[in-house]
């Protein structure tokens, strides 16, 4: 991308002056937890985030644990019940939902648009505030006792036969989603009004593209399920008769507004991370990304059918066999955009040079699970064969295909590429490889024996169940014990390289981007001029890398 | 070999369970190949235009149009194809055969309740003849619950409030998982049970050493009387109320002028919520019985009026 800034040059190694940075500039406690620095608040997320991201997954090993055996031999059914609720609420609302968006595009999006900040620094911080009170009151409910309704909160159990603190619980995931709407509506904002001049939306990196359609889902979903939580805790609360038959409600209602915001919020899962492999695969293809326009309005019709497919949780629920039908050829459809990116991603390797450095390494991994877990969903789509498959381990399998080996992935490879953008240092690069391996084997380890449990007909939420599941389930348990080794390996290293790791210099990729015109870690107010945008992204050449790397190896 | 397969896929003993693994199978072969075309292309681009390969890497001049629109139709017209195929066979899970045997399932935390037409109870489990369709109608007295039978291939929810339906032929003998697939609560994973599938023969010696109580309908007679419905229900009553032989399965007008056809759904909302639905010519003088009556009680009473039609087509109906 040309600019008229030229990168700042770094102030030379040997000098004891360093550089002032958005890191260094105030060191205070109170200068980090009063900040309207979009990139502190990032790391603030990016803290938080990690912390849920192990809560939830130090839930997620026990019951790893107590599959082992088909018996139910660990925990108690309470407790179990508690896990699998704990381990769905805090990783779907307090690491997925949050994780690209708040850590990746908090730190990327004015960056990327050549801005000194989002639009309004004030709510950005809000946001985080919101997030964390949320947070509080899902911790507090899990330590006081925890809630068994899973985390979809089904009504009546949840409204009347649940134990627990359910109401505490769903007032967590409701402040947190107030802290939701704060962070999309920034961002829309911030993608209309802060681009720098000649910065079209044709020239908008394909994550911002992604960043925008997430953040009108956040908008328009969230409000409904801060709805549907309030009514079901009107009802748990007062009897008030909404969803439970024997107050006069109906319990399919629950569902229905659950879902409409649920499915959509599936989207706000996954489409950053589609936004990270579009950034990711140009860069260390060397190659402009195939089919730009293609790429950035399949995020679009995404947000958009992602709205209309709601009922497809719902084919055994007793909803109308015809809005069955019409949940399902709308499911199919949604599909489609996803194809268009997997082919259109395979397609930018075409005459590429190709660098294996570990963020390309996630981006391969997601272009593969993604495509399993995509195609995976055609069979849910299937009215007659979701029938059989549905509440089973199949859909299991299908969604952490989604969820964890598409957007854990992306969010890893996402790190890794911004580390030195991040921190101004690099990873140990084979030490990085090792664990991108480690969690491409252990996470197929992990979840491909649930696809044939799920058909075999093991159902969810089980803790005990019959002894011909027992061998797959071992499988998955042992991939399990080594996924939780390749999550904390990355943990372990980038703390390291914080302040031992290679200094990066800023733009060790020799990436484009605006935000690698400006020095690692970025001064305050990222750029020191403001940037004129002249061209597209991606303008890399596979003939002229070639020659770069042949030149520097001869 | 056998006993591999076996372990990697569920018995099939429905004459639903053939039709679904056709499209599974379908379903299988086509995003094998297609997950397999995708990596064998991304991984052959990965190794030919690896960096440093000594390889022609000109940018290709074609236009990227023809590309997307290929790769956008094929999966369309695809996709339509595999909707109506699992559709069809969807469909066909909601009609069943009109020589059903109706059986009644009651789910509750953390069991499975069973009644047969002939009164016969069974708890977890369900005896049924090889070859013979089965209808459950199927209720919740709590939560939702899910009556899933794997080798069936087949699954419905148990709502409360509602009846909810799922047939099945079963084709082969032995016995089958039945597993609650809907989370109901702390005892969730041991609400399970099996499905046993007989010879006829064998059915019928399983049936001789059951007590034999009375029918179904028999009890939901007596309960008809002793719940007092048979005191306004009748055609020596004083009180204005619909007479109620043949009255299932036929099509009832209400006060507000639409049409509802009366079948298990309308008779239990007009049992707990006598208001809800008004039958023309009527006042909405009937009480509820919400909370009174167990959803045993209300199949009984349900079998009781379908065995009304069948036994004798009534004439006063005729007359509204």
């Amino acid at each position: 991308m040309i600019t008229q800034a030229p990168p700042q040059p770094e102030p030379p190694l040997t000098s004891h002056q360093s550089p002032l940075t958005y890191l260094n500039v105030r060191h205070t406690i109170r200068s980090w937890l009063l900040t309207t620095d979009h990139k502190r608040i990032a790391l603030l997320y990016m803290v938080s985030i990690t912390l849920f991201f192990f809560i939830g997954g130090a839930a997620a090993t026990l019951m790893r644990l107590e599959l082992l055996t088909p018996q139910g031999d660990l925990v108690t059914s309470e407790t179990y019940n508690k896990l699998f609720t704990i381990h769905g609420v805090v990783m779907v609302w307090f690491f997925l939902i949050p994780s690209i968006p708040t850590v990746l595009g908090n730190f990327l999006l004015p960056m990327m648009l050549g801005a000194r900040d989002v639009a309004f620094p004030k709510l950005n911080l809000a946001s985080w505030y919101l997030f964390m009170a949320g947070g509080a009151f899902a911790v507090f409910s899990i330590i006081t006792g925890g809630v068994d309704t899973g985390w979809t909160f089904y009504t009546p159990y949840s409204s009347t036969y649940a134990n627990g603190h359910v109401i505490a619980m769903a007032a967590g995931i409701f402040i947190a989603g107030f802290g939701s709407i704060a962070t999309g509506l920034n961002f829309i904002v911030t993608t209309h009004k802060m681009r720098a001049p000649g910065m079209t939306w044709s020239r908008l990196p394909l994550f911002v593209w992604s960043l925008y359609t997430t953040s009108i889902i956040l908008v328009l979903a969230t409000p409904v399920l801060a709805m549907v939580l309030t009514l079901m805790a009107l009802e748990r609360a007062f009897g008030v008769g909404i969803f439970n038959p024997a107050l006069g409600g109906d319990p399919l209602l629950f569902q229905h507004l659950f879902w409409f915001y649920s499915h959509p919020a599936v989207y706000i899962m996954i489409l950053p991370g589609m936004g990270v492999v579009s950034e990711l695969i140009p860069c260390f293809a060397r190659k402009k990304i195939f089919g730009y326009h293609f790429v950035a309005y399949a995020s679009v019709a995404i947000g958009v059918l992602g709205f209309l497919v709601w009922g497809h949780h719902m084919f055994v629920s007793s909803q109308s066999i015809y809005a069955g039908m019409i949940f399902s050829v709308l499911s199919f459809m949604v599909a489609i955009p996803s194809a268009i990116k997997v082919f259109n991603w395979t397609a930018t390797l075409y005459k590429g040079s190709i660098w294996f450095a570990t963020p390309m390494l996630y981006a391969l991994g997601f272009i593969g699970l993604f495509t399993i877990g995509g195609l995976t969903g055609l069979f849910l789509a299937s009215l007659a064969v979701d029938v059989h498959v549905h509440d089973t381990y199949f859909v299991i399998a299908h969604f952490h295909y989604i969820m964890v080996g598409g957007m854990v992935m992306a969010y890893l490879g996402g790190l890794h590429f911004w580390w030195p953008k991040i921190s101004g240092r690099m990873y140990p690069e084979g030490l990085a490889k090792f664990s991108a391996f480690t969690i491409f084997a252990g996470f197929n380890l992990t979840f491909f024996p649930q696809f044939i449990l799920g058909y075999l007909g093991m159902p969810r939420r089980y803790r005990v169940y019959a002894p011909e599941f027992q061998v797959l389930n071992v499988m998955s348990s042992a991939g399990a014990s080594i996924l939780a080794v390749g999550y904390l390996l990355p943990l372990a290293y980038l703390l390291w390289s914080w302040k031992y790791g290679k200094v990066a210099g800023p733009n060790p990729w020799r990436a484009t981007g605006l935000e690698w015109t400006t020095a690692s870690p970025p001064p305050k107010d990222n750029f020191q001029t403001t940037p004129i945008v002249t061209e597209g992204p991606y303008d890399y050449d596979a003939q002229a890398a070639e020659e770069e790397w042949e030149h520097a190896h001869a | 070999m056998r006993t591999f397969f076996n372990s990697l896929f569920p018995s099939s003993a429905s004459n639903l369970a053939p039709k679904v693994d056709h499209i599974y199978f379908a379903l299988l072969a086509l995003c094998g190949a297609v997950a397999f075309l995708v990596c064998v292309v991304a991984l052959y681009f990965c190794i030919r235009y690896r960096r440093g390969a000594k390889v022609d890497r000109t940018p290709p001049k074609t236009s990227e149009i023809p590309f997307e629109v290929t790769w956008t139709a094929i999966p369309f017209v695809i996709f339509l194809g595999l909707f109506f195929w699992a559709a069809e066979v969807f469909f066909g899970m909601s009609r069943p055969p009109a020589n059903a045997t109706d059986i009644y399932v009651v789910g509750k935390q953390w069991m499975w309740k069973v009644q047969h037409p002939d009164g016969r109870r069974e708890i977890n489990e369900l005896h049924v003849p090889v070859g013979q369709p089965v209808r459950l109608i199927m209720s919740s007295q709590d939560v939702i619950h899910d009556f899933f039978v794997p080798a069936f291939r087949n699954k419905q929810d148990v709502v409360p409030g509602r009846y909810t339906m799922e047939w099945f032929t079963p084709t082969k003998t032995g016995r089958f998982h039945l597993f609650c697939s809907q989370y109901c609560g702390t005892d969730h994973s041991l609400m399970v049970g099996g499905i046993d599938v007989m010879e006829p023969a064998d059915y019928a010696r399983w049936l001789a050493q059951q007590p034999a109580p009375n029918s179904l309908a028999a009890e939901g007679e007596r309960a008809f009387h002793m719940r007092g419905c048979s005191g306004c229900h009748s055609l020596n009553s004083t009180i204005h109320a619909p007479l109620l032989d043949g009255i299932y399965g036929k099509r009832v007008p209400l006060s507000d002028g639409t049409f509802v056809t009366a079948d298990e759904q309308y008779i239990r909302d007009s049992i707990l919520l006598p208001n809800k639905q008004i039958a023309a010519g009527f006042a909405p003088v009937m009480p509820t019985y919400q909370g009174q009556i167990s959803e045993e009680e209300l199949n009984a009473i349900i079998a009781y009026l379908k065995s009304l039609g069948a036994a004798e087509p009534n004439s006063v109906r005729s007359e509204r």
